[in-house]
């Protein structure tokens, strides 16, 4: 897009989304003590990019996750992890040791004055150390406590105490049976990204919230017991209720849905080599139209055996889905219109013919790497892609922007992630303070 | 029956459907708060294509027996307008009059040319928070474009980023991006909340479904922007491995039987001596696997090892096996595993029955929290089409039945 469209576009925002300088984020003035893990992690950067003050404690030596892969230049170092520079941005770090009769008196006083402790410790390694929400909560009764951990916390739970990694929480908890191949020969498939971690995350973030506003209408904080696994077997779509409905088990397809029935293939290429998904098939006359249309423009009208097919479903008025398990004529419609969807992929690059489809009105996609959103103009109009400064490093870096636009209250990263006992003073402070 | 009393102070003008959006003010709903659906009579609701799809408790069919619907609808109520007759904006103007927040997740634009766009919204509710969501937003260049599920996951990196190496991108097997959808948008929901109780503001919060997917792959999207690192390169993607952090061995490995699968991740050097103690194979003493590094260099060779290994057991064994000893370590499980066999999930109460006025008591989806004090409670099905259209009428804005009558006689509701 030219610059010249971009401001057109600028210009066409509605008035009401136009964001505005330095606006203070929705959670500002909620005060967040966030004991550092690889669980919980996101959780804390989305509540800290939206304005909580998020405190960060590190165990002496810095957080192991420090030493997470990827690293600024390939090169190990605790201030080098882009994992840790990603999940932790907007916070402020602090280090105490609790196993110590004094780290563990300063984590008391921060928790004294914060609203909400978020932590994703084994089960009982908190009461262990007499560090536990119902000792803190005692003499805190606002206080809100979130806790993510594999399989719940609550005595009783047969797997508490069962280890998790992102993998095994996702093949435990449902997704990974729905997703792969439809060569079952071929394992199923872990979505990438820590989703497992992810999913719970915002499962707390929302869950904080909820109490956040409960605690405005009684004066009270409580526990919220998040359970990882909990929450990836509530995160399969179809794969639970196909089964808490009607007993029948989904099986998984490529790039599709995991179904009880095998669908149709919606994956194909574009000249460039780019995946295309090719969305739903045209049903209303005017889609059935639009790809006549298209055909004609791109000169391969005569190339195209089933054009008969796509002139009788516009002359009939359109295929409805409800016809296509009984009537055979309906179906080879309704095929062709694939057919004809995917004969057109095939002679265009992917973003011309994403774009030529979703003009005539049927949702499709290019299957983009994750690095291409910072390169698609749709993300960079709505200011998606964002700078963080790095001073020590004397250099900014583009970092993921804004879930949502909330224009008076603004998402934002407020800051790179902690230094290693970058912000101690707060620890001092507090202690001074009790 | 009961209700949460969480968020009892809450009411919700909600227009959303699909999971992307209804998956937000079910969160709400489920913690008490009173979410009205709003539902066209004239498309009799199937603006929402759940309505009436399967799967079905029985041999009926109808709109009101989706079981999808009824999963991500509970604890709603749900009222009919037929907002092309005046009478009917009228109603819908003082239900927003007395709500907290619109909800929303029709193509961008659609709520604005039913007569209701934003400056409208808040000339009746000056404080009225308004949560739009659709894939690509209200702004920007694709603000035409539409999108669901699976078109989102493959614009946002998120298709891509999942399957085996030197194959095409598995991607999901389901709608990811609907149920994260749901869920920062029930974030974003009450952060306008938070806001306009500080502050006495409302606003407008749009959100496109692929931005908020496009946040989840941070990790990867930092070793592009800081080290030029593509993830569109020879051998990824690469999702049974694990890259961020690196760890080996990290896989999905064939067990005994048809299409049954162990995950197995090691963590690191302990976690490797534990492994390899129960597997007991002379190659698990190769110098070569003794480190983190040698391990992820010989990976292929190392998970053709273990493959071989776990190729005759029985998974849930492997997967027991190994957690005694400390190592991550789980069964792929099946729905009916998770569903009616797992002891945590009953504990947990993972799968509530509700009461649906067609289907009777269904099993749903749970939450994946427990609060202490005032936690979630789903007893309710999901409305049938205008269930509680006279309910809210004369409850909430003063109508009386008969009035109601005439309305409905008139195409109203």
């Amino acid at each position: 897009m030219s610059a010249a469209d971009t401001n057109a576009v600028a210009e066409a925002m509605p008035a009401a989304l136009a964001m505005p300088a330095a606006l203070p984020g929705p959670l500002v003035g909620l005060t967040v003590v966030e004991l550092a893990s690889e669980h919980g992690a996101f959780a804390g950067k989305l509540l800290a990019d939206l304005g909580a003050d998020v405190v960060l404690v590190e165990p002496p030596g810095g957080h192991h996750t420090r030493a997470f892969e990827p690293f600024l230049d390939d090169r190990p170092g605790p201030e080098r992890s882009l994992w840790w520079w990603h999940y932790n941005t907007s916070k402020r770090g602090i280090v105490l040791d609790l196993q110590s009769p004094q780290g563990a008196a300063s984590f008391a006083r921060l928790v004294a004055d914060a609203d909400v402790v978020l932590e994703a410790e084994p089960p009982d390694r908190l009461v262990g150390l007499g560090l536990d929400h119902p000792q803190l909560r005692a003499a805190h009764e606002e206080l809100i406590w979130v806790s993510i951990t594999p399989f719940g916390r609550a005595a009783g739970l047969p797997r508490r105490n069962e280890l998790a990694t992102d993998l095994t929480v996702l093949a435990a908890g449902g997704p990974v049976w729905n997703c792969g191949y439809d060569d079952h020969t071929l394992p199923p498939v872990r979505g990438g990204g820590n989703q497992g971690y992810q999913t719970a995350c915002l499962w707390a973030v929302s869950s904080a919230l909820a109490a956040v506003l409960q605690r405005e209408l009684s004066g009270r904080g409580q526990h919220c017991d998040v359970s990882m696994h909990a929450a990836a077997n509530v995160t399969t779509e179809a794969g639970s209720y196909e089964w808490l409905v009607a007993n029948a088990t989904v099986q998984r397809q490529t790039g599709r849905h995991a179904a009880t029935v095998v669908t149709q293939f919606t994956r194909t290429t574009g000249t460039d080599g780019i995946d295309i998904h090719t969305g739903f098939p045209p049903r209303s006359v005017a889609e059935y139209q639009g790809v006549i249309d298209w055909l004609d423009e791109l000169g391969a009208r005569d190339e195209f055996a089933d054009i008969v097919l796509l002139e009788m479903a516009v002359e009939r008025g359109g295929v409805q889905l409800w016809e296509l398990a009984s009537d055979p004529l309906a179906m080879e419609m309704f095929g062709a219109g694939r057919d004809a969807f995917i004969f057109i992929a095939q002679r265009l690059g992917a973003y011309e013919f994403f774009h030529g489809s979703q003009q005539r009105g049927l949702a499709c996609a290019v299957i983009l790497a994750p690095e291409e959103v910072f390169e698609d103009e749709h993300y960079r109009a709505r200011g998606f892609p964002v700078d963080v400064e790095h001073p020590e490093l004397g250099r900014a870096f583009t970092y993921p922007g804004a879930p949502f636009l909330m224009p008076a209250s603004p998402w934002r990263i407020g800051s790179r992630a902690p230094l290693l006992g970058e912000h101690q003073h707060l620890v001092d402070f507090a202690d001074e303070k009790g | 029956m009961a209700r949460s009393r969480a968020l009892e102070h809450l009411r919700i003008c909600d227009f959303t459907g699909q999971l992307a959006g209804a998956g937000a003010t079910r969160f709400l709903a489920a913690f008490g708060a009173e979410v009205i659906r709003v539902e066209d009579p004239v498309r009799q609701g199937m603006w929402d294509i759940l309505r009436g799809v399967p799967p079905y408790v029985d041999e009926r069919r109808g709109l009101d027996l989706g079981g999808g619907f009824n999963n991500h609808n509970v604890e709603k109520y749900g009222i009919t307008l037929n907002l092309r007759k005046e009478a009917a904006r009228e109603i819908l103007r003082e239900l927003i009059a007395i709500s907290d927040v619109v909800t929303e997740n029709f193509a961008a634009g659609v709520l604005a040319r039913m007569g209701f766009p934003y400056d409208e919204l808040r000339r009746i509710k000056p404080d009225i928070v308004y949560v739009s969501n659709c894939g690509f937003g209200h702004t920007g260049p694709y603000q035409t474009y539409k999108t669901w599920g699976p078109i989102v996951q493959a614009m946002c990196g998120l298709t891509f980023s999942s399957g085996l190496p030197d194959m095409p991108s598995a991607g999901w097997g389901f709608s990811y991006m609907d149920h994260h959808g749901g869920n920062f948008m029930a974030i974003a929901i009450m952060c306008g909340l938070i806001h306009r109780n500080r502050t006495g503001e409302g606003q407008w919060i749009d959100m496109a479904c692929t931005e908020a997917g496009a946040t989840l792959n941070g990790p990867a999207l930092l070793d592009f922007t800081v080290n030029g690192r593509r993830m569109r390169r020879p051998g990824m993607p690469n999702s049974n491995h694990s890259q961020f952090p690196a760890m080996a061995p990290h896989n999905i490995y064939a067990t005994d039987g048809d299409d049954n699968w162990v995950a197995i991740s090691c963590r690191d050097d302990a976690d490797w001596i534990a492994l390899a103690k129960v597997v007991g194979e002379p190659w698990t003493a190769d110098v070569r696997f003794a480190s983190p590094d040698g391990r992820l260099a010989d990976e292929a060779e190392l998970d053709g090892r273990l493959a071989t290994w776990c190729r005759s057991l029985e998974r849930h064994a492997v997967a027991a096996d190994l957690q005694a000893v400390g190592v991550p370590a789980a069964a792929v499980a099946r729905p009916q595993e998770r569903v009616d066999l797992d002891p945590n999930t009953a504990a947990w109460g993972l799968w509530p029955t509700v009461s649906h006025r067609e289907m009777g008591d269904v099993q749903v989806d749970g939450l994946p929290v427990h609060f202490s004090e005032t936690d979630w409670v789903l007893e309710r099905g999901a409305p049938c089409l205008g269930e509680h259209t006279e309910e809210i009428l004369v409850r909430l804005l003063g109508r009386t039945p008969a009035e109601v009558a005439s309305l409905h006689a008139e195409g109203v509701l």
